[in-house]
């Protein structure tokens, strides 16, 4: 992964004796005493963080933590007071303001929370916004702007206006707008959060699906956790202005660093966002194209099991045996395994979520193999992982 | 307060103005390029036979109202021109017009490129504010005398004073109108790398263009609502009549011509209301 934004102690502080402020907060004083002493308000404290190429990166909080803020200084919309966001290895806050514009046009578009679309223009002539004032003639830019609705699955409302199309049909426009510029990095202000929740999960799935051919660079704003561990790759969680934690979805479940976000994630259903990789376990397994019944029956008893998985050289996922077959199979001096497999058993992939197998793992005795995008045997999953994941404590079992 | 001796204020301002009367020339070409624009109004409506001048205000009505046709306000077009052509105020009207116009334009030329320059900054904004008040509130009589020590007679002084009384609306109401613009929509055109001129050109004027059309309406008619006092320095037009109705007292022409204003008023104001409306659908 090559990091595609790297931001240093990024400040922003609100008011008039910005400068006064700046010492006090580097001086270590707190918030409140800033605003006592100076009137100014710490909108943003030293932030740092990384977005790596490709990524869904989700700048969560609730309102007043400073994630707006810290998404304007990205692009400079907010001047921050101090700190650097280096992009691609270029410093943005050293940038005229002709550089600037130009970051604007090709490298970084923007969608917003209340869509922000042009009431006089058509939903054409708004996807074909940021090509127009980058000067592009018309029929190209024509071209990309339907390109751009198309892939967002808005065809045929080209001549219509913003005001009669749906809230979920308007964002829809916003990202167009934003993506016929083919931008690298995108930043998605709240993007979902004026959307009723039906609309706003297909947005997300369909977020999701453009992501997977696109490879941008997403920066994601949220208020949302569920939005947050649903689409996100990395979470960054503030509060007042500082970061409180950055992590994957499942660390920041697992792993939640302080109360703060522990009572965030109280709510979460977590069957829905921990994945079978993070509940599975090392399987202990026996090599159908080298391993005998002896040796099987040894690896049972050494793990105190009474079946096991069986795998080929290629750790492709064979099937199960159980202990009663193997020790028939020795008594009738049999060394073919073949013969005894069990092909029937509950598979899952990688990344289904835990809700998705509940009632698999409740209802079947065997445990459930996890197999990747080839058909190799990744771990297995027992019943006891999969409950004590949803109580919150599960989640090391693999370490 | 007895102890002060009363300020000499009347005199500075005579001062002032006859210190001011030596740019003779400039205050000349002034005078020259309104008459030029006066003069090329007056040429094309006495040019104009007046039905064709009735039809084409009725023509213009039904293009703009294209959507839903508003028969009333044909009607009274049709009835009104007949009026003021029945009682032989036909020339005076268009004189009226006349004024009306070119006070009109020059105060969009003037008031909107003033009223962006406003809203793009609040040192500008704090200092035009209360010029505008001055403007609006002075009595416009005031206007008049020094009007007519730097313009002479007739329909150019006219037009001054009543750009100086009618051009305040146009440049508060694009001051407003660009001030309201959402600041989200402003935000999406910076975050796209919009220039000041794209922001201006693309976003904030087209938005804004109905709050800067009402304000051009009510300049119109603040304008219309000077001709009789602009008549008193010799102004021709409908305002004439009625100033010398008032000085024979003869409330018989004084009403005729009155209600020909009245009439002119309601036709530009509708048609100009038309205007805004076709274009913001």
């Amino acid at each position: 992964m090559t990091t595609k934004v790297e931001v240093k102690n990024l400040t922003k502080i609100f008011g008039k004796r910005v400068n006064k402020a700046k010492e006090l907060l580097m001086a270590g004083a707190s918030k409140a005493d800033i605003l006592k002493e100076t009137g100014a308000t710490v909108g943003v404290d030293r932030a740092n963080f990384t977005v790596d190429e490709g990524e869904i990166f989700v700048i969560m909080g609730l309102s007043g933590s400073g994630k707006s803020t810290t998404i304007r200084m990205l692009n400079r919309l907010i001047e921050p007071t101090n700190g650097q966001v280096i992009l691609d290895g270029q410093d943005v806050m050293a940038m005229s303001k002709d550089e600037l514009r130009e970051i604007r046009r090709h490298k970084m578009s923007m969608v917003f929370q209340n869509f922000a679309l042009l009431p006089n223009r058509t939903v054409l002539e708004n996807a074909e916004y940021g090509l127009e004032i980058q000067g592009v003639d018309k029929a190209t830019r024509e071209k990309q702007a339907n390109d751009a609705l198309e892939m967002v699955g808005l065809t045929g409302y080209n001549d219509q206006y913003p005001t009669q199309l749906s809230g979920g049909m308007q964002q829809r426009v916003g990202l167009a707008r934003a993506l016929a510029n083919d931008p690298e990095i995108l930043l998605m202000d709240e993007a979902f959060s004026a959307l009723d929740p039906l609309n706003r999960k297909e947005m997300q799935n369909e977020l999701l699906d453009l992501q997977e051919n696109m490879q941008k660079t997403i920066i994601f704003i949220s208020h949302d956790l569920n939005e947050a561990l649903r689409i996100g790759d990395h979470i960054m969680i503030m509060r007042d202005g500082e970061i409180v934690q950055i992590g994957s979805p499942e660390e920041i479940l697992t792993h939640p660093a302080n109360d703060y976000v522990e009572r965030f994630i109280e709510d979460v259903d977590r069957s829905k966002v921990l994945t079978a990789s993070r509940v599975m376990i090392r399987p202990v397994t026996v090599n159908i194209d080298k391993d005998g019944p002896r040796i099987t029956l040894r690896r049972m008893r050494e793990n105190e099991i009474s079946s096991l998985y069986v795998i080929d050289n290629q750790h492709h996922m064979v099937g199960l045996v159980d202990a009663r077959d193997v020790i028939q199979l020795i008594k009738d001096n049999n060394r073919d395994l073949s013969s005894i497999i069990n092909h029937d058993v509950p598979t899952v992939e990688m990344d289904t979520p835990l809700k998705s197998m509940m009632d698999e793992a409740s209802h079947s005795p065997l445990p459930i193999a996890v197999l990747d995008d080839r058909n190799r045997l990744q771990g297995i999953i027992i019943r006891g992982a999969v409950l004590d994941a949803l109580n919150g404590n599960g989640g090391d079992s693999h370490d | 307060m007895t102890s002060l001796p009363k300020l000499p204020l009347a005199k500075w301002v005579n001062e002032f103005v006859s210190w001011l009367t030596q740019f003779e020339g400039f205050f000349q070409a002034i005078t020259n390029f309104l008459n030029a624009i006066i003069n090329s109004f007056q040429w094309l409506f006495d040019l104009l036979p007046q039905w064709l001048f009735v039809a084409i205000i009725m023509g213009l009505t039904l293009y703009l109202n294209r959507k839903k046709q508003k028969w009333s306000l044909l009607l009274l077009e049709f009835f009104g021109f007949w009026y003021i052509s029945n009682q032989g105020y036909w020339r005076d009207m268009t004189q009226t017009l006349t004024l009306v116009l070119t006070s009109s334009l020059i105060a969009i030329v003037i008031g909107i490129p003033l009223g962006i320059w406003m809203a793009k900054s609040d040192k500008v904004r704090t200092v035009v504010n209360p010029i505008l008040d001055f403007m609006q509130t002075m009595p416009a009589f005031v206007y008049l005398i020094p009007a007519v020590a730097f313009f002479g007679i007739g329909m150019a002084p006219g037009v001054v004073a009543s750009v100086i009384f009618a051009m305040p609306p146009t440049v508060r109401m694009t001051n407003l109108g660009i001030r309201q613009v959402p600041y989200d929509l402003i935000e999406a055109a910076n975050s796209f790398g919009s220039t000041s001129w794209q922001k201006l050109t693309q976003v904030q004027l087209p938005i804004a263009k109905s709050t800067i059309m009402a304000g051009v309406n009510q300049s119109m008619m603040l304008s219309l609502s000077m001709v009789v006092i602009a008549s008193m320095i010799g102004a021709m037009g409908l305002g004439t009549k009625v100033y010398f109705a008032v000085g024979r007292n003869d409330a018989g022409s004084g009403f005729t011509a009155g209600f020909a204003i009245v009439i002119l008023a309601i036709i530009l104001d509708r048609v100009t209301q038309a205007f805004n409306q076709s274009k913001n659908k």
